[in-house]
């Protein structure tokens, strides 16, 4: 059985249920039914005032106490001690219990002045708590679990041959694998109904995610035993923040949480996200799924709900740091982590802001030594003010660039891996808005002062960009009008775009390489080490290609190309039917294709292709779901170390094919010693066989030859066919 | 290999049967119709006609004087291979699944279709070949098949049991004399349809197609699975090659789900299996319905298929077929 919430693989194998002393916990928790108490509350550290301030002190008190719920004046009493002074503290009853909590949660603990500090707390919890006897007078130290090693996490990059791992989801099982090009991959570990949902693996890999109707859990470690697990019922999505400190989770539907709920607060009730911080398990804050509200009314008047937030809606910054959400059309909210406190108290307002996005990488902007972190964003036009796209830098807050754009009808916004590099794809209409073209607005982040090039000769819609991973380069798919009432979607075109070749440091201008047309083409997959890209027909009804390119191919150069950063080169044209999503492994060896069957039912497996697009191995797997690569983290080495072994890469790789070598003659003697075994087994069953149940009606299968006795009594059968060849017909005088 | 089209039938094909020297070939099939045909030149030789009801099954024997048919129309027949002359006929209460003769020619065993008030049985006739019109109306031997129901069964060696497939993915062994029930085995996934049974030369072990995909090698002896073969659909036929050490299987999506997928994803492809090594070694595509049977040459020099699409293919092996060897085999 896999392990879910409900059975958890215990470290206590044997367990009884019977042997727990439970009195302890009944007496506490006992449900204690409604004494009328509950609207009390009592506050402790009150100034010890004379008979004469004590109307004054109640006063003072109250306006405290009113700034959360409602009391009167006739409602506190303060009593007096023998020395003439009050005691110190005070009851109030409130109109009702809940305001009494939240007078509780929300001042207990409040300095009064500098001296006094009030304690709030409920009259039942005192009378629970307070008496004698139901706490021990004398402190006896929380006893300390003696410290216990943990595997570790990141035991799946000590592979001796380097192999990447992938988690596969068929069926109902889910089965972590290493891949081994040719050969089947090798399993490290496979359980049935593992996730309820799907799988996921954190951004660097540490852990891998199912989700389960109770929540999520996190898996990792040599032994697949659950590391976390996070309370969110009817969880739908969760996100990591890149450095796997945290994560969000999001249900559709709000959560309820009743009082004693072991991990959420009563806060957290009607929310829809919670944000963790995965190292503690507990949950920091809990948000409401804001809806886009369009300019539809319902029939009762009330603005339609279109569309939830886009996930995902919390954007990590790069370093962990902060976590910010947008509220489509007037702001951005900026949380410092692991605080989850508003930066400087308040939302960013950027009127009828329609997107933003961080950078991925911490940026250097030239000549900026201070810390800082940015994120674009952008706005439509608004009255007179024309359509804006804006850099900002965080924690100051201040836009660092920003450009005006007229005529927008939509821009969707590019970032390059390293943050170098911001792509605004803008789609403009003309006056008339009848048609339509895109401009590229590209910001130099590091460059000074942040130029901005324009790439806009491009009279078609672009319907994908993609930025080469670490590089400076960029493919675009452009389509051109889709005609009306038509089931075949237009051709596509696919362009590439390279920086021209400077004879100073730096990167020249980004020029048109080529493009190519007619093509079906939706979707564009870059190796994540750059260099190589799959432009593919994804999720199409007619067309499965995939097109292997190469953008610095080691042979000859076009003459027109020799002034770009760039020798473009088709590698090899494939073909999977059915493919839905495409997935390169973390180090950019290996790319694998799958149709999954939560797309289409029509076989549903895998591919597995090398960088340059040779097919090593395909399987059909009857409802096959899911491929996802384990993410490696960064290197640990240095750049220097890097530059090392990327100059004796020649050395490392004739190693590595003797390795491959090697590999494959033990495999294959293997499988020849096991043949040779199951045939030395048939035969020895055959002749058991022959000899114990036959006797002398064995038909020896290899007496039988192919010519055969019967050759002698069959007839020949003798066939005349005619065939013609050229029909002329000549007319004869 | 290239494949002679025997285009005759107007329906779906149900079986095809090879006569013992492999010159003839028997296909039966949903028209009503059982046609004879040269398996040098897919030349039709003639028909059997007779039966009012779909054809199921179809078997000669060994010494291709009679052929025996079963068919919807609740009858087992038996012809005269040479004249196409109907000499017997026994009716029973519902239909027929599957005619085999026994080795020597000697017995004819039929299988009932289980229906209200009809049990399935497996029913056994001695044949008469002094006077072929001169038949025992009364059956030698009747098994009751009281679990879950046969679909396929036949002879084993010197006739010594009688094997049968059921409904519910098991093999029963019987005594071909007394029909003794002796043993039987869950030889496939559970409540997955046993399809097709056929025999090697010597009839000392079997291959079984099931409806869970797989087919598996078994021996007649002790009902041991010794080999299984998995494909990725369901599977109709299984046959066992002769002179070659390979098997073939047959099968694809079921015909009634075959109208809401492309051939593409039928999978209406004969397979071929080494059938020590269990490694598919090749696969034949053409047919545009699924394969509802494959039957090989006894001589090995061809198979040929019947399927849903109405047509038989038959193909001749070629140099390829016969010149390839796995590198433990050649010493």
């Amino acid at each position: 059985m896999a392990p879910s919430f409900d059975q958890l693989p215990q470290e206590l194998e044997d367990f009884d249920e019977d042997d727990i002393d439970y009195s302890d916990l009944h007496e506490q928790f006992e449900v204690r039914l409604d004494e009328g108490l509950d609207t009390f509350v009592v506050i402790d550290g009150l100034p010890r005032v004379p008979e004469d301030n004590r109307q004054k002190l109640i006063k003072f008190l109250l306006r405290k106490l009113n700034s959360v719920g409602k009391a009167k004046e006739e409602s506190v009493h303060m009593p007096m001690g023998s020395d003439n002074l009050t005691d110190g503290f005070a009851f109030v009853e409130f109109s009702s219990a809940k305001e009494a909590t939240a007078v509780c949660k929300q001042l207990d603990r409040t300095p009064l002045d500098k001296k006094h500090t009030v304690l709030v707390n409920k009259l039942t919890d005192i009378d629970r708590y307070g008496k004698e006897g139901r706490i021990e007078d004398e402190y006896t130290p929380p006893k300390i679990e003696p410290f216990q090693e943990k595997e570790h996490l990141r035991w799946f990059l000590e592979d001796k041959e380097g192999r990447d791992q992938l988690v596969m989801y068929r069926s109902d099982n889910v089965g972590v694998y290493l891949n081994e090009k040719e050969e089947a991959p090798e399993m490290i570990v496979d359980r049935q109904h593992w996730t309820e949902g799907f799988v996921q693996w954190s951004p660097q890999g540490t852990f891998l995610t199912s989700i389960h109707a109770q929540g999520v859990q996190l898996w990792g470690g040599r032994s697949w035993g659950r590391q976390k697990r996070f309370y969110h019922p009817a969880v739908n999505l969760v996100d990591f923040s890149p450095n796997e400190k945290y994560c969000t989770t999001w249900s559709h539907k709000p959560i309820t949480v009743e009082e004693g709920n072991p991990v959420l607060s009563v806060d957290d009730d009607g929310n829809n996200y919670i944000i963790w911080d995965i190292a503690t398990g507990k949950p920091l804050r809990s948000f409401k799924t804001l809806h886009i509200t369009s300019n539809q009314v319902d029939g009762e008047g009330q603005p339609v709900k279109t569309k939830i937030e886009k996930w995902p809606p919390f954007k990590w910054s790069p370093d962990d740091q902060y976590v910010a959400r947008m509220t489509q059309g007037s702001s951005v909210s900026v949380y410092s982590l692991p605080s989850m406190r508003l930066l400087d108290k308040s939302s960013i307002k950027i009127e009828g802001i329609q997107d933003f996005e961080w950078s991925p990488a911490t940026t250097h902007r030239d000549s900026v030594k201070t810390y800082e972190q940015l994120f674009c964003f952008w706005t439509p036009e608004l009255g007179s003010n024309p359509a804006k796209v804006g850099v900002m830098s965080i924690p100051s807050k201040e836009i660092v660039r920003s450009r005006n754009l007229f005529n927008v009808s939509d821009a969707k916004l590019h970032w390059q891996s390293d943050g170098t590099y911001l792509c605004v794809k803008v789609d403009r209409h003309s006056k008339s808005k009848k048609s339509m073209a895109t401009n590229l607005e590209i910001f130099r982040i590091t460059e000074k002062n942040i130029p901005i090039e324009v790439v806009d000769t491009l009279k078609d819609t672009v319907i994908n960009f993609a930025w080469e991973p670490k590089g400076s380069r960029f493919v675009i798919i452009t389509a051109g009008e889709i005609p009306a009432a038509s089931a075949v979607p237009p051709k596509t075109s696919v362009s590439f775009f390279a920086p021209e070749k400077l004879k100073t440091p730096g990167v020249g201008l980004f020029k048109h390489v080529r493009t190519v047309d007619k093509k079906n083409s939706n979707a564009i997959y870059w190796c994540p080490r750059g260099r190589f890209v799959i432009v593919a027909a994804i999720l199409s009804q007619q067309s499965f290609e995939l097109d292997f390119w190469d953008m610095d191919f080691e042979g000859e150069k076009e003459e027109k190309d020799k002034d770009l950063d760039c020798n473009l080169q088709l590698m090899a044209t494939a073909e999977h039917y059915g493919i839905t999503d495409v997935e390169w492994d973390p180090t950019g060896r290996y790319v694998a294709t799958v149709a999954s069957f939560w797309k289409h039912p029509a076989e549903n497996g895998y591919h597995l292709y090398t960088a340059t697009g040779n097919l090593l191995r395909e399987e059909h797997i009857e409802r096959f779901k899911q491929l996802s690569w384990r993410p490696r983290p960064p290197s640990l080495l240095s750049k220097d170390e890097q530059k090392k072994v990327r100059k004796n890469l020649r050395e490392y790789s004739r190693k590595f094919d003797e390795d491959d070598y090697n590999k494959r003659n033990q495999a294959n003697a293997q499988i020849i010693d096991n043949r040779r075994r199951m045939l030395d087994e048939w035969r020895a069953w055959r002749a058991r066989i022959v000899e114990d149940e036959l006797g002398d009606d064995a038909v020896e299968v290899a007496g039988l030859s192919v010519e055969g006795d019967a050759e002698d009594n069959s007839e020949a059968v003798e066939e005349i066919r005619e065939e013609i060849i050229d029909e002329t017909e000549e007319v004869i005088n | 290999m290239r494949p002679i089209l025997l285009s005759g039938h107007t329906r779906a094909l149900t079986q095809v049967k090879y006569s013992k020297d492999g010159d003839i070939i028997f296909s039966c099939a949903k028209d009503q119709i059982i046609s004879a045909w040269y398996s040098a030149n897919g030349e039709r030789l003639g028909t059997y006609t007779g039966h009012v009801g779909a054809i199921w099954t179809v078997d000669v024997d060994p010494t291709t004087t009679l052929l025996a048919s079963g068919a919807a129309d609740n009858t087992i027949r038996l012809w005269d291979v040479k004249t196409g002359k109907l000499v017997k006929t026994w009716e029973f209460g519902s239909s027929i699944k599957r005619v085999e003769f026994s080795p020597d020619g000697k017995q004819l065993l039929g299988v009932t279709e289980k229906r209200q008030g009809h049990l399935s049985t497996i029913i056994v006739y001695d044949i008469n070949y002094d006077d072929i019109e001169d038949q025992d109306e009364e059956h030698a031997l009747r098994i009751v098949v009281d679990e879950a129901k046969a679909t396929v069964a036949g002879f084993s060696y010197q006739s010594k049991y009688i094997i049968s497939g059921h409904d519910d993915g098991t093999i029963t062994q019987w005594d071909a004399k007394t029909g003794e029930f002796l043993d039987s085995t869950q030889a496939h996934e559970e409540d997955m349809l046993i399809s097709d049974i056929q025999w090697s030369p010597d009839r000392s072990y079997f291959i079984t197609a099931s409806k869970d995909k797989t087919a598996k090698l078994i021996s007649a002896t002790d009902l041991s699975v010794m080999k299984s073969y998995q494909t990725d659909t369901p599977l109709n036929s299984a046959a066992i090659t002769p002179v070659k050490d390979y098997v073939i299987l047959g099968g694809g999506q079921a015909a009634m789900e075959v109208t809401t997928t492309s051939a593409r994803q039928g999978k209406f492809e004969a397979r071929f299996f080494h059938k020590i090594f269990e490694e598919e070694i090749g696969r034949v595509r053409g047919h545009f319905g699924p394969l509802n049977y494959v039957a090989v040459d006894p001589m090995g020099k061809s198979y040929a298929s019947g399927g849903e699409d109405g047509y038989v293919r038959l193909h001749h092996f070629d140099a390829g077929y016969y010149n390839f060897t796995f590198e433990v085999e050649r010493d």
